[in-house]
């Protein structure tokens, strides 16, 4: 097996009359015979003399390509460039295919305005995936072609093999050849210039002929192993759980604080969220340093706040709300910006909102807020502002967008609206209805 | 069998034959002998102990960067990239001359190369390891590196395939593949040799499972030397196109200083320029170190410096281009940002690169500088030093001093920027130091095919 001790004596080859088709103790079949030459030039002629004699199933061993070894031994050129050529050609196009279809066809990048094809800008990348693809076709065809990896073969047994890496320029013929015979075969090589010839025989251990049971079972395995995430990433894509999704790098999305609706097991009651804590004052107490509105932040004016005193919707208006004529202007101001949208600007339910849902087919309307039957004109003060304040039905709440005291003035401004369009003759003053007929 | 016996059959005396194949076996010998010698030297432990020291500081730096964010780097408004991608195009770099010496040589048949070629190949894929380090970590959240890659997903995004960055991610990761995959098959038949050399149990198993069950035989080195002339002649626009990839992030860009047509050549030649020092600085030392010297020869040293020359004076042309356009254009914010370049707050920087990448290499117009070691690798290292302040002046330079006098910025590292560059080097070394030890070094398949005995016993010889 060494060659570090390589010296001039290694190359006198004693064994080279030895004869042939000895069988190993307890020897297996027979797998070819294996002949040493002392050159490359010596084992390019040999070959060349094997090729002649008619055989097929032989093959030269050297440490470098020799050459004129193809010529003599007849070998045809690879089809490999032909193959690597194809997957250049495949590489460009699907490198063009992937950019179109993503960039312009499945999601087209609109980048102001500019076309979403525009192959100049496309050519860098199917360049690479050209490159790319041909890359690995050579390489892994090489492989393919050369039916390797293989670590396992007869000639591995053979401690004269270990040559063919270092210094040695090798020729094996198989014994499966047509025209085999070990005592020809051996004497042809030995007319063909080798300096030695020997048989080679598979392991007497019908299970060492081939690669060991347990790689085979150890790839076998390992592959199994590791379809096993994926196979839990598919199972987890599948189904569905009430645990939140498992995070490996949690980013800003996943803060370590609570929400108001987080469980926390550290409190009694498992919660979070902390309610106000029994004789809690408002920041704005009386003595406070900053100058602050009391009632705004206690809001203890259900009246005001809430529309319900006593359990009931208000019908009057709160105390701190006065009916003057310049509340009711700035109620019909807020309520053409806020409400006319849907409610129209007469009350009666025709906004521009409606008015497109109707233009796109759709059946809605907003509530004419003037319409005994409809319910509003009789609805109390309170209720009207709670509406106003938190919505209802498809309409969403405007607290959020509208102070207190301007829902109040919206509420004045719409009881004018019921009123005027239900108006009879004697609504108006007694000295005006005149000039109304 | 004796020469008496040899001499009828052979047209050649069993002499030559014999002197061939002691030729053959020396080789392996003594290429095999980095690997296999009990011992490797004290220094090759102490180099491999500063290395993994540096290595660990890598590690911490770029820890302390992800935990923390880019915050802790000097960046700033102005320059949202600065040692990052200045290390980032300074790595790719290197990686270019182990591409050169392995295909670019190898199509044009220089038998020098062969001596180098593995080496510089390993260079180039340790190179590359470093800089794409620093792309995926300046982003902040190098975990999301993966949205590069286009796959179907939940946002329904694609890439944005026109974008320069984009290219930047193709190009690099088809050079990785490309290059690792080359230097793995180059490697195959040697580490078969290796295989078939080692004593103990393990290194045979290992070595035997990378050798794939490599035989030698004919017909595979029929497929295998052209499937080697396809990969070189596919690396060679590869690697001209990677580098022109990396200077299209600046020069698609709108800013004075990066929007030139030039940069492609000029990245390339660069590229090339450093990507040799880099080899020499690794390789002079080690010829010694590990008694290489009569495989990698003098001759070839001269050769490489020869090469280094004639790309740094390239990349010097390519500076007085430079200002010539930016004279030429007429436009004031070009016009400015070269001067600046040179005599504004970074004047020092452009001093260094000038001085390094153009003066100290004109030395080796002279013999005796190419023939002298030391000479050599000092000058080597200077170029280094030269090509990274390149990158830095480009990036920096421009950024610091764009259009509108607001937004100017002076750089100044923190003590993380320059343990990430430094711990760069501990991982490129550590790498490199490893597969000194570990790996066949040098081709030996191709040195022994190169040889004159490789035609030994031949009628035609």
């Amino acid at each position: 097996m060494s060659t570090s001790t390589h010296d001039a004596d290694n190359h006198e080859h004693g064994d080279a009359g030895a004869p042939a088709g000895d069988k190993p103790e307890g020897g297996g079949e027979l797998y070819g015979v294996l002949a040493e030459f002392d050159s490359p030039g010596a084992l390019v002629k040999g070959a060349r003399k094997v090729k002649d004699a008619g055989y097929a199933d032989f093959d030269c061993y050297s440490p470098f390509p020799v050459h004129g070894i193809d010529d003599a031994m007849g070998i045809k050129r690879t089809i490999l460039p032909v193959v690597v050529f194809g997957a250049g050609i495949t590489g460009t196009g699907l490198g063009l295919l992937m950019q179109w279809w993503m960039n312009s066809y499945d999601w087209p990048w609109n980048v102001g305005g500019k076309p979403t094809w525009s192959i100049p800008a496309n050519i860098p990348i199917a360049y690479e995936t050209t490159i790319l693809l041909s890359v690995l076709t050579t390489f892994f065809g090489m492989w393919i072609f050369n039916k390797l990896p293989q670590v396992w073969h007869p000639f591995f047994r053979l401690d004269r093999f270990t040559k063919a890496s270092d210094d040695g320029f090798l020729l094996g013929i198989e014994a499966k050849d047509k025209r085999f015979d070990l005592d020809r075969t051996t004497e042809l090589l030995k007319k063909a210039g080798a300096t030695a010839v020997e048989p080679c025989y598979h392991d007497p251990d019908p299970a060492k002929k081939q690669m060991p049971k347990w790689i085979y079972a150890f790839i076998a395995a390992t592959t199994v192993m590791a379809m096993i995430p994926l196979a839990l990433i598919l199972k987890a894509r599948a189904s569905k759980s009430t645990q939140p999704h498992w995070h490996v790098i949690a980013d800003m999305d996943f803060q370590p604080k609570f929400k108001s609706d987080n469980a926390f097991a550290a409190f009694p009651d498992g919660r979070a969220n902390r309610g106000e804590i029994a004789g809690t004052v408002s920041t704005c107490s009386p003595g406070s340093p900053r100058p602050c509105d009391h009632d705004r932040h206690v809001k203890s004016d259900t009246a005001m706040y809430q529309g319900i005193e006593g359990g009931e919707w208000i019908t009057g208006l709160p105390r701190s709300v006065e009916p003057t004529a310049q509340r009711l202007a700035r109620g019909k101001e807020r309520y053409d910006i806020f409400c006319a949208p849907c409610h129209g600007f007469d009350g009666k339910g025709a906004g521009i909102v409606p008015a497109r849902v109707q233009k796109l087919g759709g059946a809605w309307a907003a509530r004419d807020l003037t319409d005994v039957g409809a319910g509003v004109v009789t609805m109390p003060n309170g209720q009207l502002f709670n509406t106003i304040s938190n919505g209802f039905a498809t309409m969403m709440g405007y607290s959020s967008q509208i102070p207190v005291d301007d829902r109040w003035s919206i509420v004045l401004y719409v009881r004018a609206l019921q009123r005027s369009q239900n108006a009879t003759l004697d609504d108006v003053p007694a000295d005006q209805r005149g000039a109304l007929r | 069998m004796s020469a008496a016996e040899a001499t009828d059959t052979h047209g050649h005396g069993h002499g030559e034959a014999e002197a061939a194949r002691q030729k053959f076996s020396s080789i392996t010998r003594d290429i095999a002998w980095v690997a296999e010698m009990p011992k490797p030297p004290k220094i090759w432990y102490g180099l491999l102990g500063v290395s993994l020291l540096l290595l660990g500081m890598l590690v911490v730096a770029v820890t302390h960067l992800v935990t923390t964010g880019i915050g802790v780097w000097g960046n700033n408004n102005a320059q949202g990239w600065a040692w990052d991608i200045t290390n980032f195009v300074f790595w790719i770099g290197i990686g270019h001359a182990g591409t050169l010496i392995s295909a670019v040589l190898y199509l044009f048949r220089q038998n020098w190369r062969t001596s180098i070629a593995r080496s510089s190949e390993a260079m180039t894929i340790f190179a590359v390891m470093c800089a794409g380090i620093f792309p995926i970590i300046h982003t902040g959240r190098p975990w999301l590196a993966w949205w590069m890659i286009p796959h179907p997903n939940d946002m329904q995004m694609w890439p944005q395939f026109r974008s320069p960055l984009m290219w930047d991610v193709f190009a690099i990761s088809t050079y990785a593949t490309t290059s690792l995959l080359f230097w793995y098959m180059g490697m195959v038949p040697d580490l078969a040799t290796f295989r078939d050399r080692s004593k103990s149990k393990i290194k045979q198993v290992i070595y035997g499972i990378f050798a794939l069950g490599w035989r030698g035989s004919a017909r595979q080195w029929h497929r295998y030397e052209r499937a080697y002339l396809i990969l070189a002649a596919l690396s060679t626009p590869l690697v001209v196109s990677v580098h022109s990839v990396v200077s299209f992030d600046f020069a698609t860009s709108q800013l004075p200083g990066w929007h030139t047509t030039i940069f492609p050549p000029y990245f390339v030649a660069g590229a090339i320029f450093s990507g040799f020092a880099m080899v020499m600085t690794l390789l002079v030392p080690a010829r010694y170190l590990f008694n290489l010297k009569h495989i990698i020869t003098d001759d070839h040293i001269e050769a490489m410096c020869k090469i280094t020359l004639a790309t740094g004076t390239m990349v010097g042309c390519a500076y007085a281009i430079e200002f010539f356009i930016a004279w030429y254009s007429g436009n004031e914010f070009e016009q400015f940002t070269f001067i600046n370049r040179m005599l504004g707050p970074y004047w020092w920087a452009y001093f260094i690169m000038v001085s390094c990448n153009l003066l100290f290499p004109q030395l080796f117009w002279m013999r005796k500088f190419r023939t002298n070691p030391w000479l050599i690798v000092g000058v080597c290292i200077l170029v280094n030093i030269g090509m990274w302040f390149e990158r830095f002046v480009i990036i920096v330079t421009s950024l610091s001093r764009a259009f509108v006098p607001s937004g100017w910025h002076y750089f100044s590292p923190t003590k993380w920027d320059i343990m990430t560059l430094v711990g760069s080097f501990g991982l490129f070394f550590t790498l490199f130091l490893l597969f000194f030890r570990y790996l066949p070094v040098i081709a030996m398949s191709e040195v022994k095919m190169v040889a004159p005995e490789a035609h030994a016993g031949k009628d035609d010889h």
